[in-house]
This record gives C-alpha cells, sequence and structure tokens, in this order.
C-alpha cells in the first residue's frame, strides 16, 4: 500500500537540499520502524517519491512525498512514528492511505498531480528600503492585477519570455505569517498562488525578480523568505492523461481549475 | 527555535551550507549554563570527511555521558566559508551552541594525517586564539592533540598545550577531572599543565628542552619542568567489549564520506607489515566480544536509519568470530535493505560466499594488496600474500563470475629495484592471463585490472623509521617505469594504471619524521596562503617551496636522509610499547629479506605484552601457535 505524507521543513532546516531530504527521510523511515517496501536486487532501495522539491533557504509547511509500505499501518501511528524521530525543523502533519490504483494502471506520483503552489514571502529584518512598506503593498497589487506581465523565464537550457498574470492565480500584499514561516518584525508579508508542476512551473523568485523590475529596483536574494504554504492538484484533470494535458494547454482548452491540496485529492 | 551563528545571508552564500547548522539526527543538547566543562571535538578536515571518523563519534559520546561536561564539534569551514568568517571578522564556532569556541575550556584536535596540519592553523586562527601555545592566557582554551598523528607530535609542538599519546578511552576522566578541581581552587593555566604532565601518557611539548648536533640531528630531549615525565607511555584500552562505543551514532544531513555504521571488530594487527605504522601504533590485536558487536549493530541501525553498515579493522579475516558476526548481519539485516560492506577481506571461499551474498558480482570488484610486485620485496615488508594465493583466489573469484580486480601497490619501498616494479606489471599480466584460462562461453565479458600506486613513506614506529625515503624525481621515474611496463604486457588493454601526487608525498615525509623545528615552517607555509592542502586543487607546491626557502629548511634532511641506529629520534620519547631493539631487528630483518611470522603463529617480542592483555596472552601450543 502507498501512503502519502506531508511534512513542514522550517527553521535551520532550511538550509538542506532536497537530495539531501530525500536521503533524510530514507533514514527516519527505517528509525520510525514503517514496514517499508524495497526494491529486488543488490541494492535495495525504498520506493518512495517526492512531490515538488523545494529549493536550498525556502521553508515550507507543505511537501509531500509517496512511500510504499508493506503492511498497513494507521495514518495516525505514521505520523506518530515518524515524528518522534524527528529533528528539530522537520516536522509530520498528516498523513493518508492512497487508494490502490485499478488493475493495469499504475499509482499516480504525487509529483504529477502538482498544478499549484502558493507562498508566504517575508521580508527579512535588516532589508528595509527607503520605500514605505505600504507603498510596496500598493505596487505589489498593482504589478500584479496587469493583465499582461512579460518576463523571461530562465530553465537550465532555454530562456524564453511569459506572460507571468495568466500563471499567477491569486495574490495579496497583506499576508499573514505563520509559526512555520517564522515572523519578521518589519511586518511586510506578500501571498501569491502561483501555477506549479512540470509543464508550468512558477518559481516565486521569478514573481519577485519581475516585481522588482517593475519598480526599477534592484532585488536581493537574500532580503525575503520564501516558504511554501501549500500544495495543489486540480480535480478538473482528474481523468486527463498527461498528453492530453500537455494538448488542451497549447490548444488553450483547459478546463476550468479546481484546486485542492495534495492531501484531499482523494477524498473530495 | 536553535539560533545560528551565521546570518542566512552567509549561509546562502556557500557551497553547502548545512555544514555549518548542526542539528543532526543524534546530537546532543545540554544547557552550557549547568556545565562544568565546555570542549569542543575537532577534524581538521571539511565536514563530510570528519563526520565519517569514528574516533570522534566514541570520544563525543563518552564526554557526553558525564553530567558536568557538554562536548561539541567543528570542522575546518570550507575555503569559501573560510573567506566570508574572515571578511566579516566571525569567531568560529560549535556546531551544538552556535557558541564561539574561544569561550570554551578545552579544543582537541584529531591528528589523522599530517596533511591537514595548516588546518589546525585555520581553525586556530578563525576561532580567534593565539596560534602558539606560549601566547595563550588563562582566558584562551586548551588545546589538545591527538589521534595516529600524535605519535610524533614534534612538529606541531608549538601549537598545542598538550598532546594525548594513545587511545581516548583510558585517561580522559583524569584529564577533565583535573581541570575542574583546578578551576576550583583557582589554578592557573600552568599549574593545569603540570597536573596533566603527570597523568600517564599526556605529552605537555613546552615541559621539554630540545638540544640540536651541528648537523641538525637531536643531541637531548629533557624536561625542563619537574612535573614532566622522561617517557611518556601510550594509552592502550584493554577491555574492548566493555567501554565506550556509540549506541546513537551521529547522522550528518549531508551525506558524508563514511555515510554507514561503522562496527570496529578489533583494534590492532597481528601481521606486522614492516610499513604500516598502524600494525605497529595499536599493538597488541585486541579482539571486541562477538555478542557485544551484534548487539550494537542492532542498536546503531535503529538509531541511525542508515542503509549499511560496515566492519572496520586493519583486517577482518583474521578477527576469530568473522564467520558467525557476518552471516548474523547478514541474516538480520538483509531483509531490512541494509546493505553489508566487508573491506580488507582476504579472498577465500568464506569471502566469496559472503561477496556473492552482499554483492552485485557484475559491479563488485575483487581488492588485493601485495604492496610489492615481487615476492623478494614482499618478504622485505613482510607482506605475507604470496602470488600463488593471489592468483588462486582471483581464480576462484573468475569461476564464481566476478571479472573486475583491484591491485594495490607502493612504490619506493626500501631497497626496491627496477626488477621489483616490473614484476608489478608482470603480475597484473599474470592475473588476466588466469581469467582468460577459462573457456569463452563460460566467461563473463572481459576482464578489467586497476593497478594503483602510492608512493612509500617511512614512518615513526615502523621498522623502516630510520631508512631512506625517495626524492619526488625517483618516485617520478619509478612511476614512468612502471606505466612503460605495464604497456608492455600481453593483456595491456584489461590493465588501467591510477597514480598519487608526488609533490604532497615529500611534504608528508617532512612531517611524518619531523622535529620541533618544522612548526615554524608550518607557521610560514600557512601564512603562505596554505590550507586543505591534501585537496590537490587547493594543494600550493610554490608556497610551500618558498617556505622551506625563506627559513632554510632542507627538505633532504628529513626524506631522502637514511638515519643510523644510534640517532636520538624526535618522537624517542614516547614508549609504544614496541620496543626500539625489536623495530631495528625488523629493520634488519627486512634487509636480508626474512619474514617475521604473524603474532598467532609466533610472538616476535615486540614488547607489547607490556599491556597485559590481546593477542600476547591467547594460548598457545608448544610450537608457539595460539589455539
Amino acid at each position: 500500500m502507498n501512503v502519502r505524507i506531508k511534512f513542514a521543513k522550517y527553521g535551520t532546516m532550511k538550509f538542506i537540499s532536497h537530495l539531501d531530504v530525500m536521503r533524510y527521510f530514507q533514514k527516519a523511515a527505517r528509525r520510525a520502524e514503517l514496514p517499508v517496501l524495497y526494491s529486488e536486487g543488490f541494492h535495495p532501495h525504498q520506493i518512495m517519491s517526492f512531490a515538488s522539491p523545494l529549493g536550498v533557504g525556502q521553508t515550507s509547511e507543505a511537501e509531500y512525498f509517496d512511500l510504499a509500505l508493506k503492511e498497513v499501518l494507521s495514518p495516525a501511528e505514521i505520523c506518530r512514528r515518524l515524528n518522534e524521530t524527528m529533528a528539530e525543523g522537520m516536522q509530520i502533519l498528516d498523513a493518508a492511505i492512497l487508494p490502490e490504483p485499478k488493475p493495469q494502471t499504475k499509482q499516480e506520483t504525487a509529483m504529477a498531480l502538482v498544478a499549484a503552489s502558493s507562498y508566504l514571502i517575508l521580508r527579512k529584518d535588516g532589508y528595509e528600503e527607503e520605500v514605505p512598506a505600504e507603498l510596496l503593498r500598493q505596487e505589489f497589487v498593482k504589478f500584479l492585477s496587469q493583465k499582461e506581465i512579460l518576463t523571461i523565464k530562465q530553465s537550465k537550457k532555454t530562456e524564453s519570455t511569459i506572460n507571468l498574470a495568466q500563471f499567477i492565480f491569486d495574490f495579496s500584499a497583506d499576508a499573514t505569517p505563520t509559526p512555520y514561516s517564522g515572523e519578521y518584525e518589519n511586518g511586510l508579508a506578500f501571498y501569491i498562488l502561483v501555477s506549479a508542476g512540470s509543464v508550468n512551473n512558477i518559481h516565486p523568485e521569478t514573481v519577485m525578480r519581475a516585481f522588482y523590475q517593475y519598480l526599477s529596483r534592484e532585488y536581493s536574494p537574500y532580503a525575503y523568505q520564501l516558504h511554501r504554504l501549500e500544495t495543489y492538484a486540480d480535480l478538473s484533470l482528474k481523468k486527463v492523461s498527461q498528453a492530453e494535458i500537455a494538448e488542451r494547454a497549447a490548444a488553450g482548452t483547459m478546463p476550468k481549475r479546481h484546486l485542492v491540496p495534495l492531501m484531499d485529492y482523494y477524498n473530495v | 527555535m536553535r539560533k545560528l551563528a551565521l546570518s542566512d545571508e552567509i549561509l546562502m552564500q556557500v557551497e553547502k551550507p548545512a555544514r555549518y547548522i548542526g542539528n543532526e539526527i543524534n546530537m546532543v543538547v545540554k544547557n552550557p549554563k549547568d556545565m562544568d566543562i565546555r570542549f569542543c571535538m575537532c577534524f581538521p578536515d571539511v565536514y563530510e570527511i570528519g563526520m565519517s571518523h569514528l574516533g570522534i563519534q566514541i570520544l563525543y559520546d563518552m564526554f557526553n555521558r558525564r553530567e558536568d561536561t557538554y562536548c561539541e564539534r567543528v570542522y575546518s569551514p570550507w575555503v569559501d566559508m573560510d573567506r566570508l568568517l574572515r571578511k566579516h571578522q566571525i569567531p568560529l564556532f560549535a556546531l551544538e551552541s552556535q557558541d564561539p569556541i574561544r569561550q570554551f575550556d578545552f579544543l582537541g584536535i584529531t591528528l589523522q594525517y599530517e596533511m591537514c596540519y595548516t588546518n589546525i592553523l585555520q581553525i586556530l586562527e578563525l576561532s580567534q586564539i593565539p596560534l602558539l601555545a606560549k601566547d595563550r592566557t588563562e582566558d584562551d582554551p586548551i588545546v589538545i592533540g591527538g589521534g595516529p598523528c600524535a605519535f610524533n607530535p614534534e612538529p606541531l609542538a608549538d601549537f598545542f598545550d598538550f598532546f594525548y599519546i594513545g587511545e581516548g578511552e583510558t585517561v580522559y576522566d583524569q584529564v577533565l577531572d583535573a581541570y575542574k578541581e583546578n578551576k576550583k581552587n583557582n589554578g592557573t593555566r600552568k599549574q593545569y599543565l603540570e597536573k596533566v604532565a603527570e597523568i600517564e601518557g599526556m605529552y605537555v611539548p613546552m615541559f621539554y628542552d630540545v638540544v640540536y648536533h651541528e648537523d641538525g640531528t637531536l643531541a637531548s630531549f629533557t624536561p625542563n619542568n619537574p612535573h614532566a615525565k622522561p617517557k611518556i607511555r601510550k594509552q592502550v584500552e584493554m577491555q574492548l567489549s566493555d567501554t565506550f562505543y556509540p549506541e546513537k551514532p551521529l547522522v550528518p544531513h549531508l551525506r558524508a564520506i563514511q555515510d554507514r555504521v561503522v562496527l570496529e571488530i578489533q583494534r590492532g594487527c597481528i601481521r606486522g607489515c614492516r610499513f604500516c605504522q598502524a600494525g605497529m601504533l595499536y599493538r597488541p590485536i585486541r579482539e571486541r566480544d562477538v555478542e557485544f558487536l551484534k548487539r550494537r549493530a542492532v542498536e546503531m541501525i535503529q538509531n541511525s536509519g542508515h542503509e549499511e553498515i560496515s566492519l572496520s579493522s586493519l583486517s577482518s579475516s583474521d578477527y576469530s568470530a568473522l564467520q558467525e558476526l557476518v552471516y548474523y548481519l547478514i541474516e538480520t539485516f538483509q531483509t531490512q535493505g541494509v546493505n553489508i560492506s566487508l573491506p580488507s577481506l582476504r579472498i577465500d571461499a568464506f569471502a566469496l560466499d559472503v561477496m556473492s551474498k552482499v554483492q552485485d558480482i557484475k559491479k563488485s570488484s575483487l581488492t588485493f594488496a601485495p604492496e610489492a610486485g615481487s615476492q623478494r620485496l614482499r618478504n622485505v615488508i613482510n607482506k605475507g600474500l604470496t602470488e600463488e594465493s593471489i592468483l588462486t583466489g582471483a581464480m576462484s573469484a573468475f569461476e564464481s563470475g566476478w571479472n573486475k580486480v583491484k591491485l594495490y601497490f607502493m612504490l619506493g619501498l626500501p631497497a626496491e629495484t627496477a626488477e621489483d616494479i616490473e614484476q608489478i606489471a608482470v603480475l597484473a599480466d599474470k592475473i588476466a592471463r588466469e581469467y582468460y584460462t577459462i573457456p569463452k562461453q563460460e566467461r563473463n565479458g572481459k576482464v578489467a585490472i586497476t593497478v594503483s600506486t602510492s608512493f612509500f613513506v617511512p614512518k615513526p614506529f615502523t621498522p623502516f623509521q630510520w631508512t631512506s625515503m625517495d626524492s619526488a624525481e625517483d618516485f617520478l621515474s619509478k612511476q614512468r617505469l612502471l606505466s612503460g611496463k605495464l604497456k608492455e604486457q600481453l593483456n595491456a588493454k584489461s590493465i588501467r594504471y591510477n597514480w598519487h601526487d608526488a609533490e604532497l608525498t615529500m611534504l608528508e615525509g617532512v612531517f611524518a619524521r619531523g622535529d620541533r623545528r618544522l612548526s615554524s615552517l608550518l607557521l610560514e607555509a600557512y601564512k603562505n596562503g596554505c590550507i586543505f592542502d591534501s585537496w590537490s586543487e587547493q594543494f600550493h607546491s610554490d608556497a610551500w617551496k618558498k617556505a622551506f626557502g625563506t627559513l632554510g629548511i632542507d627538505m633532504d634532511f628529513y626524506t631522502t636522509r637514511e638515519r643510523n641506529k644510534e640517532e636520538l629520534l624526535p618522537w624517542d620519547f614516547i614508549d609504544a610499547g614496541i620496543t626500539k631493539t625489536f623495530l631495528w631487528k625488523e629493520y634488519e630483518k627486512g634487509q636480508t629479506e626474512t619474514v617475521t611470522p604473524n603474532c598467532r603463529k609466533g610472538c616476535a617480542g615486540c614488547g607489547a605484552k607490556v599491556f597485559h592483555g590481546g593477542v600476547c596472552y591467547e594460548p598457545r601450543n608448544e610450537a608457539g601457535e595460539t589455539l
């Protein structure tokens, strides 16, 4: 059986890379004595897949991975056992048993389901600018209310110009910090809900860079704490194949979005 | 939540910020305010290497069992962080509390290899502790050195308050208790060091005067303080099954070099290879009880979550309950996705059976360390591995499906000839020929043989401590000779050749048998910008050469010069159990190509019997062999 686990990564653990987080949970699962299913062969490994990597330095309260178990265990028990062996800055928030895939079909990976992510963007103390916070808030709303925000999106190989506006689903310039995001005295915090996943993945830093370009000000990558609030799947795409999604995205005939947190995907 | 010593901005500018945040699984958390003693343990190399070291894990666990002591850790900041710490004048801090090290009572530095010596100066300077022991005040931490290189501590004498000679399990409690006592009595730093000097195994360099002959050799080495002993006896833990061994090893978040549970099955070695310092220093061989090891293996896997367990010892095949232990580990762990790795196994039927169970034959390779190419030279170095046993071992492995072989040799061994070097190539070729005697349809593709050579460095407390080391030019010409000979072989296409850097080896040779005057060389090289010398991309040969030039130090005096029997050696004040008489006898036997049987075949009278245990006291038959 497969279990989906939601966890928070915060505090000093934000400096642990995605690759090391994967290794961390392999060891944690063994310390927690979860009945993990191992692959065959001389170097058996756990069958574990993560929804979406988080950059070094970012915090999150909505990280997900799926893990194959060979025995049934209640979600509460899984959370309890894992939480007993967590380092400070890692906390298991929730777990759910995934429904068995239909015969002859593979389990959908958490990664394939990701459609959107929401973020808090908190200004760190010591990076206040001469511009008043109130003005920055107003400008943020103005900037993201535009119909067209042309910006350059860089991937490893290519550079392309995109209209950022169509990938920003919601925003606010007056967001509330959470216990996991930490709070800064200067109090400036933005919120964005953006497209995520394998097709149109929007990094919050891309949004902030574009915002500062709009302000004609220099952006410092150290000035803001990026914090992932939730990772969403799109229910409207539940029965649609990946190939079809790509096709419809290209044709501009995507169904109306129905975003639900990854944890709730099978419960709605 | 934990506060870090460094800002986000600094941490985000370095390659691997996780090196500097601590918070590892099983990290010990205590309130520093409640402690009498704060001890910072240091491995002077980068985090991923330092975290792989078993010795520190043992001492970390041992110190933290004391209610009055908080033991924390620090590793060498990598060059990117080094720059930032200097730029912002941030004092180096311990990983646990993130407090500056200069606030600690002790800084204990393990000395595992000579080429990390400049890193020690980096640690001291970044910690804002005076580099020279004589300049330290009552407010500075006491700086201790330990580990294998402490067996010749002299090149580091100026930088350390004292050295702990030998195994840490024995008298550290006395060292810490004396500190507490001295603090209570408002004693001075000097008064404490005088107390320490009276504890067996402790060496306080500033309490000794060294006088040199005109030719540069030692004339005398004498205590200048009534508390200092003329001879320092090494420390040996005789109860290895009833001593400190961590049940909850630290698990780093970064992938360490040694990303696994390490089970030290025994300490010491019976083999008596004449080049091997560890084989001499850790005498007598002492085994850990197999039931103790089984228990620890299970606890450590459980508490760490590691996916691999590795046996550690100088020669695992000599452990008497090896089969029982290995089959237990396979049975216990194989269903739990835990791999078992077995370095330093002699290739025999048992080894092949175990290897076929724990490794993928197609991917794994056989490892032999003949060290020398010819039987003649193997007799000189007392390496009891014959060509016949290599060929038989390789052949039975080939028949079981293996086709990769790794061979390790040293170049520059005493009395080595061109013929001996050629024999390395011939042996590699013979192994390949052996492989091709298997009918084609039964073979598993082509054979792949990797020959690796390192350069021989004579080490203190070995029979070769008197011998001449080759020069860099000798090394390189020998390397070229071997490379050419390998290309002449019938199966040259199946043989790959890896080699080491000669200049770094020369430097290792200087410090291995160096004296007190080298402290200034080290300081000069450090000032010239040398750190992380063992990392080839960081090694600045020119900066070192400049330091030798500035101080007028002759490298050959320390490397190529052969010492005579009467010479007072810089490490002679240490009593390592093995006697100088024994070492000299072994040196002579090497010259006549005479083999000394291993400790279980017969006692060679090395002197380690004074420690009252281990192999020296195993029951023997009339012929002198252990039963």
